[in-house]
């Protein structure tokens, strides 16, 4: 049989394991790890709250906390994290520490026997991004404060802390991360156009091992916290990469691979609404926060910054209604275009709108990364004030506090912006019309199929080209 | 079958040479226009510009008036990569040749506030190619993949038949 190869170059079935590296092995079996990088996480997140407080309502652009969230953290997310390692943010998210400490009763080593806190089930109809999803887009209707006010990034992240916290004395494992962290949700999404992944090696070396270790735990290693089963998954959405599985396994039958990017969008299982509308919310919050934070109009951020009640009122209003209600709906009408042109009148248009929605997901991924040159371009010289004088004290730590508000290639950013929204556009189309054959049964109806989902991919491309650049 | 192809082939060399005639004649079209000179007054007041959109022609020299309505504002441009500041009565000016197409954010250079950061407008110098060559490659991306599919899979199928 041919190779699936993708734009015709790269086969979408090659993988290189890097844990075939003996350190990074050794390195992902060892308990100091990713702990340590938890802690150093921590220690910085300490910092970054303690700004965020006794910042209170100065200006975000000289405070520690604001710039080191909202700039730097969120670009680096967008541009590296997720879309070249998957969740490893997750991976070295402090956020859960607590609610681990409290069920597993040490941060280090494996308790044995059961976990502590009530090791509660998570409600079976919430097993779903619902949850992610309307909480995400909940803390976008305060995007007008916490992206500028101290005090509302202490607010915001102080209440994940606590949340992640009180669930996880509730729940069993990481409930909170899988269900309820606005964070995770579109990492989870995003995740599956990554260049990296943990799976099984050899199916029949897990099919052999009945004790499955690494969903029940041993002494060496957690059962997974993030209650997938390592033997078996296969897409990175629900895989927060804590690596225990590593550890747990007795054959060293898990792997980091690299491999082609997106190949996670030909998985059929678990496809489902939540992540469709996750797209979808995404795609909204992308417009809403390029016209509110980098468009021109004065209005809309005085919407956003809530200087009327009515004025906000609006905004949180239009912003729901473009991400949960006009953007699907545009999109249920192509989903039902492409039923009509495929002449196959058997696959429910349910169907049609779910397995099309995640050619979303290379697309929507780009308009973010581009949105976020417009964030750190302009305002990363902030970033060396803030090293040198992280609380607003008149310190000089490293020598930059006095480094002036200098712009980064904005010059430059139109074409970072346009080549970005090809290149992920590109991926969009190239995985598009296989999620087509998937659909449709016989290859004309793909073909006839595909056609207004083409056109509805490249018009929605248009109009954030026309937002960033026209 | 072949015919089709070549069919397909010729449809994708059009859409093509019909972009560059676009795009050609858009630069013509700009350079027919004779430069001007332009004089815009801006006002800053948190945190906006009056106004926010502008559209010059390439060429034009554009004279500023930046005026500050409430605090210590500034005024720089993006691709220019030039500014001046005002104070409440206390007025700033530039002057430029729009040599350098596009759009352009001006954004404000001093700290003047809490949405600082995000206090902006746009310069729109004409043609923005920019725009409009990312635009056509899209719209090219897309034609082009569509009849690539339907070729490939044609020939797959004749290969099958066979």
């Amino acid at each position: 049989m041919a190779k699936d190869k993708l734009f015709g170059l790269i086969d979408i079935n090659w993988r290189f394991e890097l844990t075939r590296f003996k350190l990074i092995r050794s390195l992902f079996k060892s308990r100091w790890f990713p702990l340590t990088i938890i802690l150093v996480n921590l220690f910085l997140f300490v910092i970054i709250l303690l700004a965020g407080l006794l910042g209170g309502f100065s200006p975000g652009n000289f405070n520690f906390g604001v710039m080191m969230v909202w700039i730097l953290w969120w670009v680096l997310l967008m541009f590296v994290l997720v879309p070249v390692f998957s969740r490893i943010w997750c991976m070295m998210c402090p956020f859960p520490i607590f609610g681990d400490w409290i069920q597993r009763r040490r941060l280090l080593m494996v308790a044995e026997g059961k976990l502590g806190g009530l090791n509660k089930k998570w409600p079976k109809k919430l097993r779903n991004m619902w949850v992610m999803n309307i909480g995400f887009l909940m803390t976008t209707f305060f995007s007008g404060f916490f992206t500028i006010k101290p005090l509302a990034t202490f607010i915001l992240l102080g209440s994940i802390i606590l949340i992640a916290f009180l669930l996880g004395i509730i729940f069993e494992k990481r409930s909170f991360c899988l269900y309820v962290c606005p964070v995770s949700g579109f990492q989870g999404l995003y995740s599956q156009f990554s260049t990296a992944e943990i799976r099984r090696k050899n199916f029949d070396i897990c099919k052999k091992h009945k004790p499955k270790t690494c969903f029940v735990g041993d002494k060496k290693g957690y059962g997974c916290p993030w209650l997938v089963t390592p033997f078996s998954f296969k897409k990175n959405t629900y895989c927060g990469m804590c690596l225990e599985c590593f550890k747990s396994c007795p054959y060293d039958n898990m792997a980091f691979n690299i491999r082609p990017p997106g190949v996670d969008l030909l998985v059929k299982e678990k496809r489902g609404l939540d992540e469709a509308w996750k797209s979808f919310i995404m795609l909204g919050i992308a417009i809403v926060f390029f016209m509110t934070m980098q468009g021109p109009w004065g209005f809309l951020k005085d919407m956003v910054r809530m200087t009327t009640w009515q004025g906000w009122l609006t905004f949180i209003s239009a912003h729901s209604l473009i991400s949960l209600v006009v953007m699907p709906g545009i999109f249920l009408l192509f989903s039902y275009f492409s039923r009509l042109l495929s002449g196959n009148k058997e696959i429910s248009v349910r169907n049609i709108f779910i397995n099309f929605s995640y050619t979303l997901i290379p697309m929507g991924l780009g308009v973010w990364i581009a949105f976020s040159f417009g964030i750190i371009l302009p305002n990363g010289s902030y970033i060396l004030h803030i090293l040198s004088d992280p609380f607003g004290w008149g310190w000089n730590l490293i020598g930059t506090a006095g480094f002036p508000w200098t712009p980064i290639w904005t010059n430059l950013m139109g074409y970072f912006q346009g080549a970005t929204l090809v290149i992920f556009y590109l991926f969009s189309v190239a995985y598009g019309y296989r999620i087509s054959k998937q659909t449709y049964p016989k290859t004309e109806e793909a073909i006839r199929g595909w056609i207004p989902i083409l056109c509805f991919l490249t018009l929605i491309v248009i109009v954030f080209l026309w937002l960033y650049l026209g | 079958m072949r015919r089709k192809n070549i069919l397909s082939l010729v449809i994708i060399s059009l859409v093509g040479l019909i972009m560059l005639a676009l795009i050609s004649a858009q630069i013509i079209y700009s350079e027919s226009i004779n430069p001007q000179e332009r004089f815009i007054e801006i006002k800053a007041r948190k945190f906006s510009f009056t106004p926010n959109i502008i559209k010059v022609n390439k060429g034009d020299t554009v004279k500023i008036r930046f005026i500050s309505e409430d605090v210590h504002h500034g005024f720089f441009l993006d691709g220019y990569q030039i500014q001046t500041k005002a104070h409440p009565g206390q007025e700033g000016s530039l002057t430029f040749v729009a040599d350098k197409t596009g759009r352009f954010t001006y954004r404000c250079s001093v700290a003047c506030g809490e949405f600082h950061p995000y206090m902006a407008g746009y310069l729109t110098v004409e043609p923005n190619l920019r725009f409009s060559v990312f635009g056509l490659i899209i719209i090219f991306i897309g034609l082009t993949s569509f009849s690539f599919i339907v070729f490939l899979e044609r020939r797959e199928k004749k290969n099958g038949q066979r």
